[in-house]
C-alpha cells in the first residue's frame, strides 16, 4: 500500500498496522471461519456441534478457534450486540491527525473504551472510528473528551439511515 | 419486543451481567454458557434463555466468529462516499445495498464545506483495484438508473485496523 512516509517519527509499525493477524488461517480454520459466521448453537456443548457439522473433533475446534482468537485472526469471538436495541448509540467519527502527531493521537483515541473500532484511511480526514456509548448522549460527550484529550477537531457521522449491513465474508 | 422493560435498556439485572460477561467474547471452551452462568451466578440453561431473547429482540446480531478481514484475504476495504441528490438518497441508498459486494450502506450527515458526502457503501476485495472496479460499477449504475443524481465520490481505503473490540459498557 502507499502510504506516506514516516521518516524520522518515531512512530512504531504496531502502531501503523495496529491489530493485525499474526499469521494466515490455513484451509480447515477457513472452514471453521466460514461455519461459525453462522448462528452458533444455544446448546450446552456447541463446539461440539460445530465439530461434526464440518467433520472435526471438539477438542480440534476449540484448540483452533483459541488459536485463531490468539492470532488474531478473528478479531473477535461471540455475541455481536447491537447496542442501539439496548438504549445505546453507535456513531462513526473521523479526525485529521497531522503525522508527526499520529503515534500518540492513536494512543490517545484508542485508550477510550468507547471507541469500538479505529482505522487508518487514506484521506486528510486520516483516522476513522466508530463511538459506542450506553447512551445516546455519551456519543458528544465523549467526542468532546477525545477533542479535549487529543486538541484535534471530532467530526461525528452519525448513522441516519441503515439501507444494509452485512454479517458474514466468505474466507 | 413482548417483555416488559426495566429501563431504557430494556436489560434487566441478568441480562446487563451476562453482557458485561460477554462482551469481550464468549470463552471457548467445551461449555461456554456453563463458563458464563458460573461468572454471573445463574444457571447454564439461564444464561442460554437470555441470550436465545437477546438475539431474537435483535438486542444480539448473532453469536459467532469475527474475522479479521485482512486475515482471511479482503486486503483492500474500501469506503467509497457519495454525495447523493436528497431527493433520491433513500431509494439509490436501498439499490446500492443491495449490491452483493457491498458489506454495509448507511446514510450520513454531510460536513459542509469540506465533506460533501451523504451516502456511505463500504466495499471489501481481495485488491485494491478490484475494489476501484466495484466502486465503478457503482458509479455505473447509478448512471444508469439515476442519471444526474450522484454529484461527486470519493474512494477511501484502509491503511491499517487500529483498533477493534466489541461493544464496551461500564461494569
Amino acid at each position: 500500500m502507499s502510504e506516506p512516509s514516516m521518516s524520522g517519527v518515531a512512530a512504531p509499525a504496531a502502531s501503523r498496522r495496529g491489530v493485525a493477524a499474526t499469521r494466515e488461517p490455513d484451509a480447515i480454520d477457513r472452514k471453521l471461519i466460514n461455519a461459525l459466521q453462522g448462528d452458533f448453537p444455544l446448546t450446552e456443548t456447541p463446539f461440539a456441534d460445530v465439530a461434526a457439522a464440518v467433520g472435526l473433533d471438539e477438542a480440534e475446534v476449540i484448540a483452533r478457534v483459541q488459536a485463531m482468537v490468539r492470532d488474531r485472526v478473528l478479531t473477535r469471538f461471540g455475541p455481536m450486540f447491537q447496542i442501539e436495541r439496548m438504549g445505546g448509540a453507535f456513531c462513526l467519527a473521523a479526525m485529521a491527525v497531522p503525522e508527526v502527531a499520529w503515534g500518540e493521537v492513536v494512543e490517545a483515541v484508542n485508550g477510550f473504551p468507547e471507541v469500538a473500532h479505529n482505522y487508518r484511511r487514506e484521506h486528510s480526514l486520516n483516522m476513522w472510528f466508530v463511538l459506542a456509548t450506553e447512551r445516546p448522549e455519551g456519543i458528544a460527550d465523549v467526542a468532546g473528551r477525545i477533542e479535549a484529550a487529543t486538541g484535534l477537531p471530532v467530526h461525528l457521522f452519525p448513522k441516519e439511515k441503515e439501507y444494509f449491513v452485512e454479517m458474514k465474508l466468505e474466507a | 419486543m413482548a417483555s416488559p422493560a426495566p429501563d431504557r435498556s430494556g436489560l434487566d439485572e441478568l441480562d446487563r451481567r451476562i453482557v458485561l460477561a460477554t462482551q469481550d467474547g464468549l470463552p471457548v471452551v467445551s461449555r461456554p454458557y456453563a463458563a458464563v452462568a458460573a461468572q454471573v451466578g445463574c444457571t447454564e440453561e439461564a444464561v442460554r434463555e437470555r441470550l436465545t431473547q437477546m438475539l431474537e429482540s435483535g438486542r444480539i446480531r448473532r453469536i459467532g466468529a469475527v474475522p479479521n478481514h485482512y486475515a482471511i484475504g479482503y486486503t483492500a476495504n474500501g469506503m467509497s462516499v457519495w454525495n447523493i441528490d436528497d431527493a433520491v438518497i433513500d431509494a439509490v441508498g436501498e439499490r446500492v445495498g443491495a449490491l452483493d459486494f457491498v458489506t454495509h450502506c448507511y446514510r450520513r450527515p454531510r460536513h459542509l464545506p469540506d465533506w460533501p458526502y451523504n451516502l456511505f457503501a463500504m466495499v471489501h476485495a481481495a485488491s485494491r483495484e478490484a475494489a476501484l472496479a466495484r466502486v465503478d460499477e457503482i458509479a455505473m449504475l447509478l448512471e444508469r438508473e439515476f442519471r444526474g443524481a450522484c454529484k461527486g465520490r470519493d474512494v477511501l481505503f484502509s491503511a491499517g485496523i487500529l483498533k477493534k473490540t466489541g461493544l464496551r459498557i461500564a461494569g
